[in-house]
């Protein structure tokens, strides 16, 4: 149950030249279209219970993809198969009618979904439970904001855990608490077994929840792998637009290594120094570290700001800021220059892999000029050496407050 | 083989379909202070118009029937109840795929069911209308008997002939936007040239001739028998619009099983 196996799936879209010629090949039988594709040999296979992102830029095709999983559009050319219940939300809403309410939406977005009218008025609380939209559920839904058009539309699809759950974007409408609300809930379908197939631009999303993700580029398949490295290759081709080379090598900690740019600057060394300058690969947590970093100039630049920023094992960013933001932007640097960065931080992190990211931009994103872009420039281990054990992606030094009260009454009273 | 799989996806989603039915009636009067009272004030509306204005005012006489009181309004009603069917229903599958465009973009579901919501729904206002042509039937004394079982083969040979050209219609409206505009404008011919507000008789024998191409003229007449003359319609003259009945059911299935993939493609 759950699985899904895409095969050869091709797309292409039928292009008349003029108004009559789609009626003069109705007629004459003769083709007088030109093929337009936007899918072509789409392959991949998803096992049941694995999560698989699907990244790409507006136009990439995600969306044509998704349509012909669930079987909204028909593939030109190869085949899907499907296996069990699928539910799946569409880009926003789910089809919905402006004039019906809420409710009767509902009633519709389920009985599409093969539910019937009993099942559904069972479902109904929990479902206006999950949504939080209140009295607007018997409000016709043209008085609704999207995000609460979201809330209802998710709320319905997800009201059983199906086999296979398909989301759309749709999630990035809704506000951040229901977005840790619906996230959870698709990662809670997912420990139970449920097959999930995201698209989103949200990098974290798709790294903390995918095990695997693709990226799709102009219809084809550009790279399909580890969600880190997927996120990391798709982020570099997003400043693709100036001429740069992106390229992937696995670096000697066995973290893949993105690297890109135009390299007018270039990051040639990444070190991580202790309290007393000593050089370590593992760092005790809450421990005095400085990252030195050297750059070299290879081209007379006009503004150079250096990026840097921490990941965790699963490629979310810990934190991270640039040299804009810190107004320590350097106006300019000519050729041969080589300039050394010092980063200095409490390593305020929780036990386990992280990484240093850190690039090389005109400004203060990468969008506009890209000189050089490295994710994992440098892995480390955090290790604990002092600290009482704890859990999660970072340290702070809790302190925790007892008092043994003999009285109850007494502290019910100082309420 | 398809229709099979068809009609079986459509029995798991007749949940879907009744809902839709109801909703859309509930829908249209949802918003209105005197809700399903409007389903009914405007046939009646209608009826009670044809009566006073064509029938007691202008008072055309029908022959064989002066002695009936109202035979002009059972006439009239009787065609324009059926016609109203026929035009109800081959109008909104005209526009049915193009009107729900946004549902079949993002779900997936048998798309079957959208003509076959169409059909209920207008269905639906038909009975309505019918009921109360019955009432004011009854009421006048001139109740059809047993003779109005006749209405059961004549209305399921209307439902199956304007199902086949509303599918066949419906899914070309999809490719080339003029057919529904071609749809409106034939309607309106089409109302016209049968014998609804006017008698055949009243035609002279050149047009009466040129009248018998009108695949409707022998079922609006078999309305009109059955409620006018209280007698069993000439089921024999229906012989030729029931072939024509097939061969539409078989354009409408040829065309909508065939582009039915294409569909969404063009929304």
């Amino acid at each position: 149950m759950g699985y899904l196996r895409v095969r050869n799936v091709g797309k292409a879209y039928k292009r008349y030249p003029g108004k009559w010629a789609r009626l003069t090949e109705w007629v004459t039988g003769r083709e007088r279209h030109e093929k337009h594709w936007v899918l072509r040999d789409i392959s991949f296979e998803v096992a049941p219970g694995e999560a698989v992102g699907i990244v790409g830029i507006n136009g990439a095709g995600k969306s044509t993809l998704l349509k012909i999983i669930t079987g909204t559009a028909q593939p030109t050319t190869g085949s899907v198969e499907i296996g069990g219940r699928v539910a799946a939300l569409l880009e926003l809403g789910m089809g919905f009618h402006p004039d019906f309410t809420g409710r009767q939406n509902v009633y519709m977005g389920a009985q599409i979904n093969g539910l019937f009218t009993g099942q559904i008025s069972e479902l109904m609380p929990e479902i206006e439970d999950f949504a939080e939209i209140g009295d607007y559920i018997d409000q016709p839904l043209r008085t609704y904001s999207s995000g609460m058009q979201m809330r209802l539309a998710f709320s319905v699809a997800t009201a059983i855990r199906p086999d296979i759950l398909i989301v759309d974007e749709a999630l990035s409408v809704g506000d951040a608490y229901f977005q840790h609300k619906s996230f959870d809930r698709i990662r809670r379908f997912g420990e139970q077994g449920t097959t999930l197939l995201i698209v989103s631009h949200d990098k974290n999303a798709i790294q903390s929840i995918c095990n695997r993700a693709i990226l799709l580029k102009a219809g084809v398949i550009a790279k399909e792998g580890e969600p880190e490295e997927v996120m990391d290759y798709y982020n570099a081709l997003l400043a693709a637009h100036q001429s740069q080379i992106v390229q992937q090598t696995i670096s000697v900690e066995q973290k893949v290594k993105t690297d890109s740019g135009t390299y007018e600057a270039q990051v040639t060394k990444v070190k991580i120094f202790d309290a007393k300058g000593q050089i370590i690969e593992v760092v005790p947590v809450g421990a005095w570290v400085t990252v030195q970093i050297t750059v070299i100039i290879n081209r007379d630049i006009d503004g150079l700001v250096l990026g840097f920023g921490i990941k965790d094992r699963l490629g979310q960013m810990v934190f991270g800021t640039n040299t804009f933001h810190t107004k320590q932007r350097i106006e300019e640097a000519k050729r041969g220059e080589i300039y050394l960065f010092g980063v200095s931080f409490y390593a305020n992190l929780g036990v386990g892999s992280f990484s240093i990211h850190c690039s090389l931009v005109r400004n203060e994103s990468h969008v506009e000029k890209n000189y050089h872009w490295i994710d994992c420039a440098k892995v480390f281990e955090v290790v604990n050496v002092d600290k009482p054990l704890f859990v999660g992606c970072a340290w702070n030094d809790m302190q925790f407050k007892i008092k043994r009260v003999s009285d109850a009454r007494a502290i019910m009273m100082e309420d | 083989m398809i229709q099979a799989v068809m009609f079986r996806s459509l029995w798991q989603y007749r949940g879907f379909v009744w809902g839709s039915v109801l909703r859309e009636f509930n829908g249209k009067y949802r918003e209105s202070l005197f809700g399903a009272f409007w389903a009914v004030a405007g046939p009646l509306t209608m009826i009670v118009i044809y009566t006073v204005v064509f029938a007691q005012l202008m008072r055309p006489t029908l022959p064989g029937h002066e002695s009936t009181p109202f035979a002009f309004s059972i006439y009239l009603c009787a065609g324009v109840i059926a016609w109203n069917l026929f035009a109800e229903m081959l109008g909104r599958l005209n526009n049915v795929f193009l009107e729900s465009g946004n549902l079949i973009k993002k779900a997936n579901f048998p798309r079957i069911c959208l003509p076959i919501i169409v059909i209920l729904s207008a269905f639906i206002n038909f009975s309505i209308l019918l009921g109360i042509y019955l009432l004011f039937l009854a009421i006048i004394g001139h109740w059809p008997g047993w003779t109005i079982l006749a209405a059961i083969p004549l209305l399921v040979l209307q439902l199956l002939f304007t199902m086949g050209l509303g599918v066949a219609l419906g899914t070309l409206n999809v490719f080339f936007r003029d057919v529904g505009q071609i749809t409106g404008v034939v309607l309106q011919f089409w109302f016209w040239l049968t014998p609804i507000v006017y008698t055949l008789q009243a035609l002279p024998e050149g047009a009466r001739a040129v009248m018998r191409f009108n695949p409707l003229l022998s079922l609006i007449g078999a309305w009109q028998t059955v409620f006018l003359d209280r007698d069993w319609p000439d089921f024999a003259s229906l012989l030729p619009l029931a072939m024509l009945t097939l061969l539409m059911l078989w354009l409408g299935a040829w065309l909508f099983l065939g582009r039915v993939g294409e569909l969404v493609d063009e929304l």
